[in-house]
C-alpha cells in the first residue's frame, strides 16, 4: 500500500526536498504528437501557496504541458520536479498529491454527487471515507443535492462537483484546466474566492484560463503559444516587460478608423472594447507618429497604462509572426 | 401542409455525403462490415456441414473369424466411421465414450463368424453418444444398409441359404445419453455457453469503451490506479451477472425441459467461473482496442458468430473439415459446450472434463495478458 497516512495540506514543506519551497519546477517539458509539437521546451517554476495563472490562446498546449504534470502523457523531453518527485519517474507519487480538474467534466454522469465523491474517496484509500465525504459535501454546499445524478446537473453545479472531487484527497497542488469555462459570473466569483481561501492554507495552484479577469486574480501568469513559453512573472512584470504603449481613441466610426490605423506603421493593434479603440504599438514614437493625423476633431484620445488584454492581444500577434 | 413530406435533393445529399465520410473515416466498423458477410460465407459454405463423416469409433473386437473383419472393413468404408482404436474392456470403451474422444463403440461378439456362418443371427452392439442427435442420426441410420450388403457376399455359396430370409445378424443400437434424440437435451445447456459467450463479452466490451468515450478515462488515469485493479475491478461485477445468467438457464432447463442432470451441479458452476473469465477477458480486451462502443459491439459480434457456427453448438463439431475443428478448438465455447454436456447429459467428473478446462484456462490467460498490455496508462 502506498502512502497510508492523511496527507495534509502543511505537508507541501516536507515533501519537497531540500526545503525548497517550489511546488513546480520543470524543464524544458515538451510534448510531439506526430509532426506537431505540442508543447515545446516549456520550464516553469511556481512556488508553494502560489496561485499561478496558465494563459494561452486554444491549441496552445496549455492541458498537453497540465496532463504531463500529473504523468496523464508521457513527456518526450524535460525534468524536474513536481512537488518534490520527479516528473518523469515518480509520477504514481505525483497522482496521489495532485488534484487535476480536467477540460471537460469528467466525473461519472451516472452517479449521484455522493457516488462520485465516495468513490474518488475510496480510490486514494481515504481512512475515515464516510465523515471526508460528507464534510466535503458541507463545505462546497452540495449537501442538499447529493442523491442528484451528476449528468442533470447544471455547469456551475458540475465544476463545484468536479472541484470538490479534485480536493477531497487533500492534495498539495491543484491543476485546473479551464475550470471556469461555461460557469455564470457569480459561480465563478464564489469559485475564486474558495481558491483563494486554499491557497491561503498553502495549497499551490496551476490553473488554464482565457478570462483576463480570471488572470489578473493570479500571484503569477505564464503565457503559452504555440506551446512555447513566451512570458512569465506576476501581472505587474508581464505588463512591464512587453513594453507597450497604450493609446485609447472614442469618437463616431471607430471600426473604419481601427481599419486605417492598422495599416500605419508602428501600430500594431487596435482592438475595440465597448465603445473605444485600444491602439497600441512597442514602439512609442513609431506609435505616435502614426496616430497625429488621427488625433483631432471628432476623436478624443488619450494614453494609457496598458492592460493585461493589450499585452495579450500583443504577445499572440507576436508569436503568429515567429511562428510563420 | 405542415412540410413533412418535401424532400430538398441537395439537403438528401448533404447528409448522404456526411454519412460516407463519416463511414470512410471509422475504419474498423467498415472492415468488419465488409468482414462479417466474409467469415459467414467461409462458415456455411466450407465448414458447416450436417451431414457429418469420418466419425471417430472405437472397436470392441471379441470374434476372430473372418467376417468380423469383414463387416468392420464394410463398416468403414461407409465412409461414417473411422476406427480410431481398438479396445478390450467394455469400461474403457465407456470412458472414451464419456470423454468424446470417440463417437461409437462396435462390438463384436466372441464367436460371431461361426454363429453368422451357423445362422444363428449373431448380434452386434453398436453404442452411440447421442447427445447431439444430429451428429449421430445419419451414421446409425447408414449402419444397417452397411451391415447386410457386407454380409451378402460372405453368405453366398454354401450359405446362400441365410440370405433369404430375414437379415443374417442383429444389429442393436443403444444410444447412450440422449436415448429419445430428444434435440433440447443438447441445445439447452449449449444454450448456457452461448447466452453467456453473448452477454458477457458485448457488456464487458463496452466497459472500457465507455470510459473513454465519456472523458472519465481521463479522470480515472489522474487516480492512483494500476491496469490490473481496473481491468479485475470492472470484471467480478459482470461474473455475478453470468451467474445469475447460469442460474436462469439451468432452472428452465431442469423445469421446462426436462433435462436430465446427471452430474455434479457445484463442478459445473465451478468450471463455469473459467469459461467465464475467458469471455470476460476477451470482451476487456476488445475495449481496449474498439476506440467507441460501436465498434466494441461490432468486434464482439465478430468474435461471436465463430463461436456459434464453430463450437459444435449449430452444428456438429465432427462434421466440419480440419481447418475448422483446429479453429473450433481454440475457442472458449467449443470446450464448454462438451463439459456442460458431459456434465449434465453423461454425468462426467472432473477427471473426464479436465482436458477441456486448460484451454480455456490459457485463452483467458491470453487474452488478459493482450488487455492489460494494451491498457494504457496514460493518454498516449
Ligand atoms: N492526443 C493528441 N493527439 C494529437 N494531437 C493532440 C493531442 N492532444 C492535443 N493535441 C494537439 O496539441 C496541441 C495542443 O493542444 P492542447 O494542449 O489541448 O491545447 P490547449 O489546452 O492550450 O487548448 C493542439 O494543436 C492539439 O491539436
Ligand atoms: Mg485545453
Amino acid at each position: 500500500m502506498t502512502n497510508q497516512e492523511t496527507p495534509t495540506i502543511s505537508m507541501h514543506a516536507e515533501s519537497a526536498d531540500g526545503g525548497d519551497a517550489f511546488a513546480i519546477d520543470v524543464r524544458d517539458m515538451t510534448k510531439r504528437f506526430g509532426e506537431r509539437t505540442a508543447v515545446d521546451h516549456v520550464s516553469l517554476k511556481v512556488r508553494a501557496g502560489e496561485i499561478c495563472g496558465f494563459l494561452g490562446p486554444n491549441g496552445s498546449g496549455k492541458t498537453t504541458f497540465i496532463r504531463m504534470l500529473c504523468g496523464l502523457l508521457r513527456a518526450d523531453e524535460g525534468s524536474g520536479k513536481c512537488l518534490g518527485y520527479d516528473v518523469i519517474e515518480e509520477s504514481e507519487e505525483i497522482k496521489l498529491r495532485v488534484g487535476y480538474m480536467t477540460q471537460r467534466f469528467s466525473f461519472w454522469e451516472d452517479l449521484s454527487i455522493e457516488e462520485n465523491l465516495d468513490f474518488v474517496a475510496r480510490m486514494y484509500a481515504l481512512p475515515n471515507r464516510r465523515e471526508i465525504v460528507r464534510q466535503s459535501l458541507d463545505r462546497l454546499g452540495l449537501t442538499s443535492r447529493k442523491d442528484q445524478v451528476a449528468g442533470e446537473l447544471s455547469g456551475g453545479w458540475k465544476q463545484r462537483l468536479a472541484l470538490a472531487a479534485c480536493l477531497i484527497h487533500r492534495p498539495q497542488l491543484m491543476l485546473l484546466d479551464e475550470p471556469t469555462a461555461g460557469v455564470d459570473p457569480k459561480a465563478r466569483r464564489e469559485f475564486w474566492e474558495e481558491i483563494h481561501r486554499l491557497a491561503a492554507e498553502g495549497m499551490t495552484f496551476l490553473i488554464a484560463t482565457h478570462y483576463m479577469d480570471e488572470a489578473e486574480r493570479c500571484h503569477r501568469l505564464a503565457f503559452i503559444s504555440y506551446g512555447k513559453l513566451l512570458t512569465e512573472g506576476t501581472v505587474e512584470d508581464v505588463i512591464a516587460e512587453a513594453r507597450l504603449t497604450t493609446w485609447v481613441v472614442d469618437g463616431p466610426e471607430l471600426p473604419k478608423l481601427a481599419e486605417q490605423l492598422r495599416n500605419r506603421a508602428g501600430v500594431e493593434q487596435a482592438v475595440a472594447f465597448g465603445n473605444e479603440l485600444h491602439v497600441s504599438g512597442s514602439d512609442e514614437p513609431a506609435l505616435e507618429a502614426a496616430i497625429a493625423p488621427y488625433r483631432k476633431e471628432p476623436y478624443r484620445w488619450r494614453r494609457v497604462e496598458p492592460g493585461l488584454e493589450d499585452v495579450f492581444i500583443h504577445l499572440m500577434n507576436r508569436s503568429e509572426d515567429n511562428f510563420s | 401542409m405542415n412540410g413533412r413530406w418535401n424532400f430538398s435533393l441537395k439537403r438528401f445529399w448533404a447528409i448522404a455525403v456526411k454519412e460516407f465520410i463519416q463511414m470512410r473515416r471509422d475504419r474498423l466498423t467498415f472492415g468488419i462490415m465488409v468482414g462479417i458477410p466474409l467469415l459467414q460465407l467461409v462458415f456455411f459454405g466450407y465448414a458447416i456441414n450436417s451431414d457429418p463423416k469420418h466419425l471417430p469409433a472405437a472397436i470392441v473386437l471379441a470374434d476372430n473369424g473372418p467376417q468380423g473383419r469383414t463387416l468392420l472393413y464394410a463398416i468403414e468404408n461407409s465412409g461414417y466411421f473411422e476406427f480410431v482404436r481398438e479396445i478390450r474392456t467394455e469400461a474403457e470403451a465407456r470412458r472414451a465414450l464419456a470423454r468424446g474422444q470417440v463417437q461409437f463403440i462396435v462390438n463384436i461378439p466372441e464367436n460371431f463368424s461361426r454363429d453368422l456362418l451357423r445362422g444363428q443371427t449373431p448380434a452386434i452392439l453398436v453404442e452411440a453418444d447421442a447427445t447431439d442427435p444430429a451428429a449421430t442420426s445419419n451414421a446409425i441410420g447408414a449402419l444397417r444398409t452397411v451391415i447386410n450388403s457386407a454380409l451378402e457376399k460372405d453368405i453366398k455359396g454354401p450359405v446362400d441359404y441365410l440370405a433369404a430370409d430375414a437379415p443374417p445378424v442383429e444389429l442393436r443400437v443403444h444410444a447412450l445419453y440422449n436415448p429419445e434424440a430428444i434435440t433440447q437435451y443438447n441445445i439447452v445447456p449449449g444454450l448456457m455457453g452461448v447466452v453467456l459467450t453473448m452477454t458477457m463479452i458485448v457488456i464487458t466490451g463496452l466497459a472500457i469503451t465507455r470510459e473513454s468515450e465519456r472523458g472519465t478515462m481521463e479522470n480515472l488515469l489522474s487516480m492512483p490506479t494500476r491496469p490490473l485493479e481496473v481491468m479485475i475491478g470492472k470484471i467480478v461485477p459482470y461474473i455475478l451477472v453470468g451467474y445469475v445468467q447460469v442460474g436462469l438457464i439451468l432452472l428452465a432447463a431442469k423445469l421446462l425441459f426436462e433435462v436430465p442432470m446427471a452430474g455434479s451441479l457445484a463442478l459445473l458452476l465451478a468450471v463455469t467461473l473459467v469459461f467465464v473469465a475467458a469471455n470476460l477477458a476477451v470482451g476487456l480486451t476488445f475495449s481496449t482496442i474498439a476506440e467507441n462502443q460501436l465498434q466494441a459491439v461490432q468486434m464482439s459480434f465478430f468474435f461471436f458468430l465463430p463461436s456459434l457456427l464453430l463450437s459444435g453448438f449449430m452444428f456438429p463439431f465432427r462434421g466440419m473439415p480440419d481447418w475448422a475443428q483446429i479453429l473450433g478448438e481454440a475457442l472458449p465455447l467449443t470446450h464448454f459446450l462438451r463439459i456442460v454436456r458431459g456434465i449434465l447429459l453423461k454425468g462426467n467428473g472432473l477427471a473426464d472434463i479436465a482436458p477441456e478446462i486448460w484451454p480455456m484456462a490459457l485463452f483467458t490467460a491470453v487474452a488478459l495478458a493482450i488487455g492489460v498490455k494494451r491498457f494504457h496508462r496514460t493518454l498516449d
